[in-house]
């Protein structure tokens, strides 16, 4: 028997985060129009709505209305469920993360596994999503997206364990009660912060690391079939995994939701957003390597420094 | 609903209609396809001067599948005009095309009535156009202009008011 209490919290948890993900990819993507204006020296949106706020609006409003096209040779119902499964791991991925000391739709010991651990079924999503549409573009890119897995994925892990070495605790909550006492793990982990960086912009297939997308060469990428309501979909689960890496990345190397004056759930917002420029910063500055180039980057010098950063870690706090 | 809805919707929601219309007319991804020189206009519309974004019509999209607007963007030989159809067929519905430069609309400076062997005299003559921008070749202002009025003919309603109509000064001609 669940009590009413834990019912109305799921269900206020499920509204809250619904809302943040809606309100966060309508904003991040007239940010990114705006950042990416400014960086060309353009402007950028400006027409539609104050200070073109709208543009997303309108863009969401119109991708709904628009036609669904199933290419005839599609695997129809795998086709169909890529979308579903690149959005729902992120959706879940929010639970754990809190947003300040008491603002958490639910409190899990194993917290960081279990964003870790939904973060990898985005890529199960993109190779659906290549493999159901039968299009030479979308499987290309989304063999990339598999083969790139294993460069970032195994640096971020190698860069994650010293975290938890040095707090002791899976639980995201703890690990910032631990910043607590002493200071931003930032500071301990310069290395291991660095790495992070890299990595979830590899995680999140943005530029330079774009290549599932790669519009220059695979047309659109793992979604060039797409249109309408599904590509959107996309979209939706590709800002809404931008802002829970944001959110892991200022969980665990900048403090979370500490900070002096602000209350915390502000501080929170402002590190998440922080990181957020900085990948779009990264997008519209850096030309897009080569896979082999990014390959060869991830295994060769990514996973030895983060190995030697975890050894490290390990063997001072070993000897303290 | 634009050129090529491939079925006509069995209730009307007037009210509905006009919200998605005017969604529509404010979110123009072209599709990113140039032909010729015009296709160079139209890249620097969207560029630093001009900037197609500020209405929410910079997004190229590479894919058609993801594109509202195509912009035939220069001369259409016999050997492309395959590829510009079968581009317009993979677009989803509404879908609205923009006859850029005199090529596009009538073939301009290849229109050579019994020699020309190989340009399409006009894009119309494969898909159906909704605005036609002349000039060869047209400015990135002009482009603009086309979008307000696909805007304008979209929901109705004109974005900037209308550019005043300016007297040419009288060319003297020349008495021989």
């Amino acid at each position: 028997m669940i009590s009413e209490i834990t019912l109305i919290r799921t269900l206020l948890s499920i509204l809250g985060i619904t809302v943040v993900v809606g309100v966060n990819a309508i904003f991040v993507v007239w940010f990114e129009r705006k950042v990416a204006g400014h960086m060309q020296y353009r402007l950028g949106p400006t027409e539609v709505g104050p200070a073109g706020l709208l543009q997303t609006v309108a863009d969401g409003l119109k991708l709904v209305s628009k036609q669904i096209i199933f290419p005839q040779s599609a695997d129809k119902p795998i086709f169909i469920l890529a979308p579903i499964i690149c959005l729902v791991p992120v959706f879940i991925a929010l639970v754990p993360v809190p947003f300040s000391a008491t603002w958490q739709a639910h409190e899990l010991d194993v917290g960081l596994l279990l964003v870790i651990a939904l973060g990898l079924l985005n890529t199960l999503g993109i190779l659906l999503a290549g493999w159901g549409c039968d299009n030479k573009y979308a499987l290309l890119g989304a063999s990339r997206a598999v083969a790139q897995i294993l460069a970032y994925k195994i640096p971020l892990l190698l860069c994650i364990l010293p975290i938890i070495l040095l707090s002791g605790s899976f639980s995201l909550r703890e690990i910032v009660l631990v910043q607590e006492q002493s200071t931003w793990f930032a500071l301990y982990q310069p290395v291991g912060f660095l790495i992070y960086l890299i990595a979830i912009t590899l995680e999140t297939n943005r530029s330079p690391f774009d290549f599932a997308e790669a519009e220059s060469e695979l047309v659109a990428g793992f979604h060039t079939e797409y249109s309408g309501m599904m590509f959107s979909l996309f979209f939706l689960a590709e800002y809404t995994y931008m802002l829970v890496a944001s959110a892991i990345a200022a969980i665990l190397f900048l403090g979370g939701w500490l900070g002096p004056f602000l209350p915390g759930p502000v501080w929170m917002l402002l590190k998440i957003y922080f990181f957020l420029f900085l990948m779009m910063w990264f997008r519209w500055t850096f030309p897009r390597v080569r896979v082999d180039q990014m390959l060869s980057f991830g295994w060769k010098i990514l996973l030895p420094i983060s190995l030697l950063n975890f050894l490290i870690t390990a063997g001072v706090m070993a000897a303290l | 609903m634009g050129t090529g809805s491939v079925v006509p919707p069995l209730i009307h929601f007037a009210q509905l209609e006009k919200v998605l219309n005017h969604a529509r007319a404010n979110s123009l991804w072209p599709l990113t396809f140039g032909l010729a020189c015009c296709a160079i206009e139209m890249m620097a519309a969207a560029g630093p001067k001009y900037d197609l974004d500020r209405f929410g019509a910079g997004v190229f999209r590479a894919s058609p599948r993801q594109a509202d607007v195509m912009i035939v963007a220069g001369t259409v030989t016999h050997k492309m005009a395959e590829t510009v159809k079968r581009l317009y067929l993979q677009m989803p519905a509404p879908k609205w095309v923009i006859a850029m430069g005199n090529c596009a609309i009538s073939g301009g400076p290849f229109k050579l009535d019994d020699i020309n062997y190989s340009v399409v005299e006009g894009a119309d003559q494969i898909v159906p156009v909704d605005i036609y921008v002349p000039g060869c070749p047209p400015r990135p202002e002009a482009l603009i202009e086309a979008f307000l009025q696909l805007e304008a003919k979209i929901s109705g309603v004109r974005r900037f008011p209308e550019a005043p109509v300016v007297e040419l000064p009288k060319i003297p001609t020349e008495t021989t």
